[in-house]
């Protein structure tokens, strides 16, 4: 139908002033409904939610947010939202918002006994700042620590990264992002040598197969999954299918649906990978001139601690497995070992270590994942026959082999939140290379991320432990000189020590280690696993917690202080979505009593400390490093002063407020008419977001990395822009020589991306010849092979329970839990289960049930029926619902190469409460 | 009115109600009238009639407007009826309003119970025409959509949207009703094919949602960008909820 955008808006401008259905329109009423929208200013913006970057417009009214649209005008989501992004207006009124400081006081002074007491900003950073001094001088740089965020905007990832790089010489910044696509990360780096997708959400207007892989799209990429459904309705050739440990919503359109058992997804990968290499149906050309082949060690670990000192007498038997494993069946014939052999985990300290292996050893690694053997190890339906699962599997392979078929690969936590997501990761990639089906249009593996600004910010900004921006990391010496160059700091001012990541600050408040910790943007005490450990550590150590929030969180309530935050539309931000795209806003109200933004909250406490404060000699346990050869971070305080600085300078000065950035004044033509409350506040006249960024993106110029200036993407006629933008023009598909300029001419592709291009060769069990080969240009095709879950169902914990989201719900539901409408939709977590195992178990649908595993348990509600139908001896539990504070009995086991959690594999018994 | 709940209980009441009525006077006519508008919220009314508590209470049952009706549509409503009696009302299925351009029953009306204001009878809103899309035929892929074409603002009040069937290479034809144009005349379900009919006049409250103020789909209204915003200072001072503080303070995790 050829419905234009134009008979859409006459019909529906007809059909709102038809409001008073059931008696005639008087004109009174009509005039009525005309004066609401009288005064409304409408500007662009970005969604406050997930990943997608759908593109909205905001309408204010007398320093409020009236009301929200979908943007028509924006590619990712053409006018639409889903029900979160139907309620990012009333997200900032809820009635619990912190407009004051909150201190822990008794008797008129801060005690971590204390009750949260009212106090001024004055009051309330100066204890944060004798608390700060007191961890930075016992401690050291990396005493303390920032719990940063994928829901930063790009200005304040890119401050808070700054301050603690630069400023505070530490590297104990880390996202919750680390729990959301680090496993993708490592697999981006490893594989291409740059991070993110190659191509963007078009890929669907163009494919003939989706597959998502661990990804309930449905729920929680509803947007996409509208395109992914348009597709299979209007293009006859279309599949989907469905790999997953549980029917989803995501089923319900599926072609395909294959429910496997947790884990067998690396072995389902393998099989594919060994039917493309025995049907002969490798791309040998592409192969050839692009990729080379791949492999590391098997033997690292769970990312759990590897002392039993601080684990929980139930917790001992699963985290022995950090040091050694038991090889059970299938993994000894996915690692070509012996049943039973006990194996030593000796690269737990070195996990990404790889090096390059022949075809032929590639073919070697695949040649044990036969359909047999994977298809008894993989079915994860007891009620399915293994003929039927088996028929699937070959479907399957069928699909990503063909030849004329296109092919999306999609995921998101199934794999990323994974005891081996890094390899997981690198095997989807494996098996798109090995047929060619990648970097193009809709051909590809498109690893889709969960928030609003975990590419923008948190990756390509990199507020991780080891990262620097435009995907440079503090360990390698030439990216710390080519950051400290731009940051305009002394030689060796940069930690070369990586810091720790999400899991580990947690751990180091527990034994000590660290104990300042700053949470912006997140809810780090909520959101990560084994949950009953970080709040004990919060709560009963000798260590000082802020937590900047708008809304009285989990986090807010383990910590001492609580810093009133300013929400999305109240400060300038720009956020990165999963295809590359960059999106800006400005601010449209105010923020709310005495809020302020993170960027304000950043930089007024960086005006508290001065050069000689923090630019000395510092202590950093554990630091080795070339050139740091005393284990200490140098005193660069003489350097500085040659350089112009004064050790009496404050952070402030050197960091932020630099004489380039006091030029870009504002008010500034850009704004529109729009205010600036962090410029207010700071009170000196520049424009701090837009200096942020501009100097944020002198880091991807010419680096691979990109961004058009920031005016450019507050332009009327710009929603958004896929980095890298070369003379104004966004890239499509990256290492395609069609649509990339960065690729060499001639290549066709150029896998151009600089990480980890020069290997030692091997075979599948170690190197053999330690003499590096270059490989500029070139993916690598990884061979990984299945490993077990450390914790399985047993005797004891007979279930296993995966965690997720609903679409209903963000996260941990700080903000959506505070839209009356959507806890009425679903106001709690309920936990998902069988029939039969319920029927087993002498409880039924709606008793109020424990879940509980070796770490802890909750009461939830058990559902037998609706959105998710679990094989039998599987639960599923959402997340968002702190009063089902599921992560009490998830554990922190990690992906060892990424660091990131594994939520979705946790072994629970469930019983009548 | 074969399946009436109504029982013969019921009935004896409010025949007994019509005659203390007649016997009492005004007074307890208009009691008995709240009653009854209370029991049955809603009836089809000619076109232009006001809302249902104010017809009940401007309506002198005077039958003017059944008696202008060329159609024989209106109907004075008897006891036992679920109406409060003597009010005029239609019913779709036996004879519809067939929409006559000039509103006889409304001219007729000598209270304005029928709003003299409504000059075009596409402005009447009896009720709002709703289809059961379990048993409409159309919405099962066979070609009838008799609502679509006997419409008298066909393409307005209901139109036809093209549907792939997926399960044959043969597109659905499916009628939607839009509220905006629908007046409630009834001509859809009086023509519905099925034995019961699948589309049917109702009152609108009954079935119809609001989308909240804070929202606008976003294909429908124009919203130019601002170019001189006028920004709103600061309001001074929120202090923190009391409900924020006794969840941080109070409780354990």
């Amino acid at each position: 139908m050829d419905v234009t955008r134009r008979d859409f808006l006459k019909t529906s401008i007809a059909a709102s002033t038809a409001a008073a259905v059931g008696m005639p329109l008087s004109q009174s009423v009509q005039a009525q409904a005309g004066a609401a929208e009288e005064g409304w200013q409408w500007d662009k913006g970005v969604c406050r939610f997930c990943g997608t970057g759908c593109g909205i417009m905001i309408a204010t009214k007398d320093g409020r947010v009236v009301a929200t649209k979908g943007d028509p005008d924006a590619p990712v989501n053409r006018g639409l939202n889903c029900i979160k992004g139907y309620f990012n207006a009333p997200i900032l009124y809820g009635e619990d918002r912190i407009t004051r400081p909150l201190l822990r006081m008794k008797n008129g002074k801060f005690d971590k006994n204390g009750k949260f007491t009212p106090v001024s900003w004055q009051q309330a950073l100066d204890e944060m700042e004798k608390q700060f001094r007191a961890a930075y001088a016992e401690k050291g740089p990396h005493g303390v620590a920032v719990f940063g965020s994928g829901q930063y905007t790009i200005p304040e990832g890119y401050a808070a990264a700054k301050l603690m790089k630069a400023g505070f010489r530490s590297n104990n910044l880390d996202p919750n992002a680390r729990h959301c696509m680090a496993s993708a990360v490592v697999a981006f780096i490893q594989t291409f040598g740059i991070d993110e997708p190659a191509g963007n959400y078009d890929d669907i207007e163009y494919t003939d197969t989706a597959i998502a892989w661990g990804a309930n799209m449905a729920e929680a990429h509803p947007i996409l999954w509208a395109r992914i459904t348009d597709r299979l309705l209007s293009h006859p050739k279309m599949k989907v299918v469905n790999l997953t440990t549980f029917k989803n919503q995501s089923s319900n359109i599926a072609d395909l649906e294959i429910i496997f058992k947790p884990g067998a997804d690396l072995a389902i990968q393998n099989y594919i990978a060994r039917e493309i290499v025995t049907r002969d149906a490798v791309n040998h050309d592409f192969v050839k001139k692009h990729c080379v082949f791949a492999t590391g060690p098997y033997d690292i670990g769970y990312g759990m601690r590897s002392t039993d000192k601080y684990a929980f007498p139930a917790e001992k038997d699963i985290q022995a497995k950090e040091l050694k494993v038991t090889l059970d069946k299938y993994e000894a014939i996915g690692q070509r070992k012996k049943v039973g052999q006990v194996v030593e985990q000796n690269n737990t300290k070195k996990p990404v270590k790889h090096w390059l292996i022949s075809f032929e050893e590639f073919k070697k690694g695949v040649e044990p994942y036969t359909l047999d053997f994977v298809a008894e190890l993989a079915k994860g339906d007891p009620d399915e026959s293994l003929e039927d699962f088996k028929a699937k599997l070959i479907e399957l392979a069928d699909l990503y082999i063909e030849p004329e078929r296109k092919i999306v690969s999609f995921w998101t936590m199934g794999f990323n939140q994974h005891y081996r997501g890094s390899w997981v990761n690198e095997q989807v990639y494996t098996n798109h290379l090995l047929l060619g089906k990648q970097a193009q249009p809709g051909n590809g593996a498109f690893s889709l991320t969960g928030q609003p600004s975990a590419c923008g910010t948190a990756r390509e900004v990199g507020t991780f432990a080891h990262r620097l921006p435009a995907d440079m990391v503090v360990a390698n010496p030439k990216h710390r000189e080519r950051s400290e160059k731009l940051w305009k700091l002394p030689a060796k001012t940069v930690n070369p020590k990586v810091g720790s990541h999400i899991t580990k600050i947690l751990r180091d408040l527990e034994d000590g280690s660290v104990k300042f910790a700053w949470v912006q943007v997140n809810n780090p005490f909520q959101a990560s696993g084994n949950a009953n450990h970080w709040i004990q550590a919060a709560r009963k150590q000798d260590n000082f917690i802020v937590c900047s929030d708008p809304y009285p969180t989990v986090s807010a309530k383990v910590a001492d202080l609580i810093l009133p935050t300013a929400m999305i539309f109240e400060k300038w931000g720009l956020y990165g979505n999963a295809e590359r795209r960059t999106q800006a806003w400005r601010e449209q109200v105010p923020p709310p009593g005495e809020a302020r933004s993170d960027v304000w909250q950043v930089l007024e406490f960086s005006k508290r400390f001065k050069l000689k404060d923090v630019w000395g000699e510092q202590k950093v346990p554990g630091l080795k490093a070339a050139g740091f050869e005393d284990g200490k971070l140098p005193d660069v305080l003489a350097a500085a002063r040659d350089m112009g600085y004064s050790p009496d300078d404050t952070l402030y000065d050197v960091l932020f407020a630099t004489p380039a950035n006091r030029k870009v004044k504002w008010p500034d033509p850009v704004a529109k008419g729009h205010g600036n409350s962090t410029v207010d506040a700071l009170g000196d006249g520049w424009f701090a977001e837009k200096a942020l960024f501009n100097e944020y993106r002198e880091f991807g110029l010419n680096f691979q990395h990109d961004l058009a200036d920031f005016d450019t993407y507050y332009r009327d006629d710009v929603r958004g822009l896929k980095w890298p933008v070369i003379n104004g023009k966004e890239t499509e598909w990256r290492f395609n020589e069609k649509y990339d300029s960065y690729c060499k001419k001639g290549s066709g592709f150029d896998f151009y991306g600089k990480a980890l291009k020069a290997l030692p060769t091997g075979n599948l069990d170690k190197v053999t010849d330690p003499e590096k080969t270059k490989l500029a240009g070139k993916a690598k095709i990884f061979f990984r092979p299945y490993a077990a879950p450390p914790e399985q169902p047993d005797d004891n914990y007979d279930l296993w329970m995966s965690t997720g989201r609903v679409l209903e719900h963000w996260h941990t539901g700080t903000m959506t839990r505070r839209v009356p409408e959507l806890n009425r939709a679903v106001p709690t977590a309920q936990i998902f289960m069988h029939p039969a195992d319920a029927k087993a178990r002498g409880i039924k649908r709606n008793d109020v049930v424990w879940i509980e595993s070796r770490r802890g348990k909750v009461k939830a509600v058990l559902e037998t029926r609706g959105r998710n139908t679990p094989p039998k001896g599987y639960t599923f539990v959402p997340f968002f619902d702190e009063g089902v504070f599921i992560n009490k009995v998830t554990l922190d086991v990690t992906c060892p190469m990424s660091k990131e959690q594994d939520f979705k594999k946790a072994a629970v018994k469930v019983y009548k409460a | 009115m074969s399946k009436s709940k109504s029982t013969r209980r019921d009935f004896l009441t409010k025949v007994g109600q019509g005659a203390a009525l007649a016997a009492t006077g005004g007074l307890v006519w208009s009691y008995l009238l709240q009653q009854q508008a209370r029991a049955t919220p809603f009836a089809l009314r000619p076109p232009g009639a006001v809302s249902e508590s104010d017809f009940n209470a401007k309506c002198i049952k005077c039958g003017q407007c059944v008696d202008a009706c060329p159609y024989d549509t209106l109907h004075l409503a008897r006891a036992g009826d679920h109406i409060p009696i003597g009010t005029p009302y239609f019913t779709p299925r036996d004879v519809p309003c067939y929409m006559c351009p000039d509103i006889p029953c409304k001219v007729a009306c000598p209270t304005g119970a029928l709003e003299p204001e409504l000059e075009d009878i596409n402005d009447s809103r009896m009720g709002l025409a709703v289809i059961d899309v379990e048993n409409c035929l159309s919405w099962q892929g066979l070609r009838c959509e008799i609502c679509h074409r006997e419409c008298p603002l066909t393409d307005q009040a209901i139109t036809v949207e093209h549907h792939p069937r997926r399960i044959s290479k043969h597109a659905m034809f499916v009628p939607l009703v839009h509220s905006s144009h629908c007046t409630g005349c009834g001509i859809c379900e009086k023509a519905c094919p099925t034995q019961e009919a699948a589309i049917r006049v109702i009152n609108p409250r009954l079935v119809q949602g609001k989308i909240g103020d804070h929202y606008r789909l976003g294909w429908t209204i124009e919203t130019p960008i601002t170019q001189e915003f006028k920004s709103k200072a600061k309001t001074k001072e929120h202090s923190t909820t009391k409900r924020g503080l006794d969840y941080l303070n109070e409780g354990e995790l």
